[in-house]
């Protein structure tokens, strides 16, 4: 679908009812990263969301290749990605941050080898594409799915993220936790890459949070501020990129930025 | 007096290099268990080894159903993070699905107050997240404390202050207490035994009979000056 080339209330209007489903399904996923995210930093997983997410687009260029829907082999390879970091943090021995940083820069190497040259700059970036019903329907209670995960876990992914012995002690198995954990950080991943592409869908996940995190009080605010805030930078972004022929996803993660620089001034103020 | 724990030939390594070498000892309920030792000697090891965190070779038996309360030594905090007071324990009342009045009843014990609750733990001072983990580790009615160090990093008033509400505790609540701690005029205070560790089980007993002299030098491997407290809390 081409995007609106002028700034204009009917554009506006036309863009935001043909692109309904487009324009819901992200919704629904900003939330889901704005709540996976503020756990995500919590585990430190800032620096390391942005390599991991770079693990779709082998997957992804594979698929493009054979020809079936993208996002189906970009969910293989991050679901892959996610056991392998699994099994990467039960070894503590091993320096998980450089095996992560090595994997995953790799597989971004490699992906950008394997994916068609005219997909690869919407692979990495983001691009506006149709929805299917079924893609709305299946992404809609994906999210939802994360969003209830998290909140209904919420207490145990605290104690998880904050000490792990503590977790432990407490009666906690972190190990199933931390699988699961992980399974819907990726799956937050995947409904995000066809918004923000394999190098900014980590973003969504981390800045946003950040926002939270800067100005919440409590974890609960730092949750719901979070959310707001990838809500707000991706709704807006994606009204404004087409009126400005714009990629989406650098669009919506200029604006988390923003709100990530005011949130800090705000901070600084309080 | 029942035991409560015991340990036969523990041995724990990393990478095939032994650091608690063939330990046997057993603590009996109520008993509150001093491990000394020299940094490095395996202390926190053993601990963590107890609470099951560590594998290891050996024996060890705890009583059944018994119930663990833990404070680590550290807690690798972001300070930025605004995770409340009350948010951290109800994380754990949640998590051991125990009763959300044990809230009030946890902060009563240690001193803490309720106007603390809506303070980030990045914001409580030391002493106060020493309580709050105390109160953390005392949710869920553990019949057992193992507490690592739990007046390191802190000003010595409050840590006379913990140890009391720790000794209070025991008391109030019939615990048992294995306590790490480097700190040997309180180990006389409060300890009714103690183990001393340096990889291997260099002395064990109560302190009054098994802190020698001798021992201590064998231990920290230099003549040692410490403080002999009694139980009623005088000094020699």
């Amino acid at each position: 679908m081409a995007p609106p080339t002028s700034f204009t209330i009917t554009s506006m209007t036309e863009a935001l009812t043909s692109n309904f489903l487009y324009i819901i399904l992200a919704i629904g996923m900003a939330s889901a990263a704005g709540v996976i995210g503020s756990f995500a930093i919590m585990r430190r997983l800032a620096l390391a969301s942005d390599p991991i997410s770079h693990v779709a687009l082998p997957g992804l260029g594979i698929a493009l290749l054979l020809k079936v829907n993208p996002l189906v082999g970009a969910a293989f390879a991050l679901i892959t990605g996610a056991i392998l970091i699994w099994q990467l943090e039960k070894r503590t021995g091993l320096s998980t941050d450089v095996l992560i940083g090595v994997i995953f820069s790799v597989s971004l190497a490699l992906g950008s080898l394997i994916t068609p040259n005219e997909e690869l700059i919407n692979a990495l970036l983001g691009s506006y594409t149709s929805v299917s019903l079924t893609e709305f329907i299946i992404g809609l209670i994906a999210s939802a799915l994360i969003i209830g995960f998290v909140l209904y876990q919420k207490h145990k992914l605290t104690l998880a993220s904050l000490s792990p012995d503590l977790a432990k002690t407490s009666g906690l198995d972190i190990n199933r936790l931390n699988l699961y954990f992980l399974l819907a950080f990726v799956l937050t991943m995947i409904l995000g890459l066809r918004y923000l592409g394999v190098l900014l869908m980590g973003s969504l996940i981390i800045i946003p949070a950040a926002v939270g995190k800067n100005l919440g009080r409590s974890l609960n605010s730092m949750l719901a501020i979070g959310t707001a805030a990838a809500v707000l930078s991706t709704g807006l972004g994606l009204l404004i990129a087409p009126n400005f022929n714009l990629k989406p996803g650098p669009t919506i993660i200029v604006i988390a930025a923003i709100l990530f620089f005011l949130s800090f001034l705000l901070k600084r103020k309080s | 007096m029942a035991k409560i724990l015991e340990v036969e030939n523990l041995n724990v390594s990393f990478d095939g290099i032994k650091v608690v070498e063939d330990l046997n000892f057993d603590v009996e309920e109520g008993d509150a268990l001093t491990i000394i030792g020299p940094n490095g000697s395996g202390k926190t090891v053993l601990l963590k080894t107890l609470l099951g965190l560590i594998p290891y070779q050996g024996k060890i038996t705890w009583k059944k159903d018994i119930k663990m309360g833990y404070l680590p030594q550290v807690l690798f905090l972001d300070q930025s993070l605004p995770l409340t007071l009350r948010e951290f324990l109800m994380s754990k009342i949640n998590v051991s699905k125990s009763n959300p009045a044990e809230l009030e009843e946890v902060l009563n014990l240690v001193r803490l107050s309720k106007n603390s609750l809506d303070t980030s733990l990045g914001k409580l001072s030391g002493g106060q997240l020493q309580r709050a983990l105390i109160a953390f580790a005392l949710i869920g009615n553990p019949n057992v404390l193992l507490l690592d160090e739990p007046t390191a990093s802190i000003d010595p008033p409050s840590e006379e202050q913990i140890y009391e509400t720790i000794h209070n505790l025991q008391d109030t609540k019939n615990l048992t207490v294995i306590i790490v701690s480097h700190d040997l005029s309180l180990v006389y205070r409060y300890a009714t035994k103690v183990l001393c560790l340096n990889k291997q089980q260099i002395c064990f007993g109560p302190p009054e009979e098994t802190l020698t002299t001798q021992r201590l030098e064998e231990l920290y491997g230099a003549p040692h000056k410490f403080y002999h407290h009694l139980h009623d809390g005088s000094t020699h």
